[in-house]
């Protein structure tokens, strides 16, 4: 009885430092906003004051979360596959012997290092209209001037095909890990049945890849509403909320409206969203990635 | 005997030598801090370093900390939270019309409480009017005026004479604005390769509209900012102008024009006329490769433009020490030589009537007559949009401006929709 105890206070004196950091940064943080978005912003000499859901209500009246939403959900839908298949794509290149391939894989994960304001702004002048490469590129098919950036219609492409150009490169390497991980003789038992490249990779490679695809995956979506620096160096949200994310609006209203409660609440949906969005990958896909 | 008092008394003069700089420093010496943002171009930390350093060699008894804290936004951003979280600056240079939200959240000190002396006062009234309205609330003075900015056109005058026009005639109203921008716009078969003028519409949209607006005969909020008038019909004209110099002269790029890159299509000669801060000038006399003008915004009833830039404010934390010493500052680095000299530096505009009566000041308006444009055009000046909850009932109208700019909503209509979110985010500040 004694010694299973000691070893009980053994085991948490031992998760201590580590679950101290976890409350302290992320459990805390979370619960304080929950119940932050039960009252309103204090302002000056006035307390926050309990109000229940009521900022819950207010924001289900706020047309620019819906677009927000609205946007983060497009978003999300075209740069998730967008960039796992690209990243795919580029790993099987570069795992088979080509010339030059070490520098092949450098370019491909370039993206990936450089931090994404600088990255922002030399996108910023590549959509810009007339001399940016983008219309200098269309304009040898005699296409004209392209806004990119100021129409509500190729903003938000605009921002995804950056949010693309710098996923895929990151993505790529976990590939790329898990190919060069691959047993060689799978190849050569396949190649001795006779079975096709096609046939091998839809069969054998893919499914030894989907334990990978699967973090992937639940990194593309973190990311898809995490990754919003672009947003304010390029466009700040506009033309007329085109390009306006959830955490971009979050910000928005925290730090330059100050309406710390609205905040919160926002926060707390997007929380809500990729929680449940999370169990949902590992508890119904996470059981089918595994081959048996 | 001798050796033994010599010895005692260089203890003591010593022992004195170490605690007497300790005592002095506990006695005399108020340390404070401002946070400053950097908005345009050029070694602006370098030069407020400069005016830091220069004052305490004159002020040994004061000890200045400058602090660049990024954009006006990331500014107010730590600003604000530093002094929530009970460490905030003395001092911090933010947005003129950011006031209200200061005020608002009980952040700041009115100055004219403190500088209550005679020559005080009048320095507090040396400032030009238009600069100094945004920072008067409830019949206080919040806003010390520093780095203030206003709209002007700069034109390419030899894309004037390409185009027919007198190189050295800016236009003076509407009419002749659409009318020049038409003529200068140069096209090649399908592609546009020079436009006649653009109104940059990101970040600021407002500021730009305002420009429009007033000139139209409109004001965007009451004195008190509890009110706005967003869908007066001289707005509706204003916004309907802005769009036509697109729909109806061709002469605008259509869509939204970014306000980073109008400055850079300028200077490569892809457009004609362009609407900015008159904090460019420096840049775009810096870089443009042919002969260039600056201009007051033209007329419609009336000329005018918004004021812009940034204010001092006195934050709450101050100990009497420290506010005192922060006044001091303040009419050091406002008074008219400073203010002249860190017009010519940055290409903001001086603050003061008699800082463009300095020599320095004189002597560069004769060599650059376009820098004193922007001074002229203070006559013609309105105050920034500012209200309570400003932030976001601009951005209101930010977003509906937008919307009319990319042709998803009608101007009219547009600002109806802008009217409504601003007097719904007012109606706690309307009672």
């Amino acid at each position: 009885m004694a010694g299973v105890r000691r070893e009980t206070l053994q085991a948490w004196a031992l998760i201590l430092p580590a679950l101290v950091l976890l409350v302290a940064f992320t459990h805390w943080p979370a619960v304080a906003t929950l119940v932050d978005s039960l009252y309103t912003t204090p302002k000056g000499s006035r307390p926050p004051r309990f109000v229940g859901v009521e900022n819950y209500v207010a924001l289900m009246d706020d047309p620019v979360f819906w677009r927000a939403l609205h946007n983060n959900a497009v978003y999300a839908l075209v740069t998730i596959p967008a960039s796992v298949v690209l990243a795919l794509l580029m790993a099987l290149a570069v795992n088979t012997a080509l010339p030059g391939r070490p520098l092949l894989r450098m370019a491909y994960f370039t993206p990936t290092m450089l931090p994404m304001i600088a990255v922002a702004n030399i996108w910023l002048f590549f959509f810009t209209p007339d001399y940016g490469l983008f219309d200098r590129i269309v304009g040898v098919f005699g296409m004209g001037r392209h806004n990119w950036l100021g129409d509500a219609a190729t903003a938000l492409p605009a921002m995804m095909a950056v949010a693309v150009w710098k996923e895929a490169g990151f993505f790529m390497i976990f590939y790329l890990a898990a190919l060069q991980a691959m047993p060689p003789d799978l190849k050569e038992a396949a190649s001795l049945e006779g079975s096709s490249r096609w046939n091998f990779f839809r069969r054998v490679t893919l499914p030894l890849l989907m334990p990978t695809t699967l973090f992937v995956l639940v990194n593309a979506v973190i990311n898809a509403f995490r990754l919003v620096d672009h947003v304010v160096v390029m466009t700040r949200g506009g033309p007329d909320n085109a390009t306006t994310l959830l955490l971009y609006y979050i910000y928005e209203t925290g730090f330059r409206f100050w309406d710390t409660a609205m905040a919160a609440t926002l926060t707390v949906v997007l929380l809500a969203l990729l929680g449940t969005l999370a169990i949902f990958q590992f508890g119904v896909l996470g059981r089918r990635v595994h081959y048996r | 005997m001798r050796t033994p008092r010599t010895t005692r008394r260089t203890l003591l003069a010593g022992a004195a030598g170490l605690a007497m700089p300790a005592i002095a420093r506990a006695q005399a010496v108020s340390e404070i801090e401002f946070y400053f943002p950097v908005a345009v171009g050029g070694p602006i930390t370098k030069i407020v370093d400069g005016y830091a350093a220069d004052f305490m060699r004159e002020n040994p008894d004061v000890k200045v900390r400058p602090i660049y804290a990024g954009s006006y936004v990331d500014t107010l951003t730590k600003a604000v939270t530093a002094t929530k979280a009970g460490n905030g600056p003395q001092m911090a240079v933010l947005l003129a019309v950011d006031a209200y939200t200061l005020v608002d959240d009980e952040l700041i000190l009115p100055f004219d409480t403190l500088a209550t002396g005679a020559e005080d006062k009048a320095w507090l009234n040396s400032f030009y009017p238009a600069f100094l309205r945004n920072g008067q609330i409830d019949g206080h003075t919040w806003g010390v005026p520093f780095q203030r900015s206003t709209i002007v056109m700069y034109w390419n005058k030899d894309a004037f004479k390409d185009a027919g026009l007198d190189p050295d005639k800016a236009p003076a109203n509407w009419a002749e604005h659409a009318a020049f921008a038409e003529k200068t716009t140069k096209r090649e078969g399908d592609r546009t390769t020079r436009w006649g003028v653009q109104i940059p519409g990101t970040g600021f949209t407002y500021w730009l509209f305002q420009a429009l607006a007033i000139e139209a005969g409109a004001e965007l909020a009451n004195a008190n900012g509890t009110k706005v008038n967003y869908n007066d019909p001289a707005c509706v004209e204003a916004l309907q102008y802005w769009i036509d110099l697109t729909a109806k002269y061709k002469a605008h790029p259509p869509g939204i024009v970014d306000w980073g890159t109008t400055p850079r299509d300028f200077l490569e000669g892809k457009v004609a006329m362009i609407w900015h801060t008159t904090g460019n000038l420096s840049n775009i006399k810096a870089n443009a490769k042919f002969p260039f003008g600056v201009a007051m915004l033209p007329a419609q009833k009336r000329r005018g433009s918004p004021t812009g830039g940034g204010n001092f404010h006195l934050f709450k934390g101050a100990t009497p020490a420290q506010q005192a010493a922060c006044l001091r500052f303040l009419k050091w680095v406002t008074s008219p030589a400073r203010a002249a000299q860190w017009s010519i530096d940055t290409g903001y505009v001086a603050t003061r009537p008699d800082a463009w009566q300095t020599e320095a000041m004189k002597a560069y308006v004769a060599g650059f007559p376009a820098a004193a444009v922007a001074r002229d055009q203070l006559e013609f000046a309105v105050a920034e949009l500012s209200t309570h909850d400003n932030q976001r009932v601009t951005q209101a109208l930010n977003d509906e401006l937008q919307a009319a700019l990319t042709g998803r909503k009608a101007p009219k209509a547009a600002l109806d929709d802008a009217q409504a979110a601003g007097t719904r985010l007012l109606r706690p500040y309307a009672r």
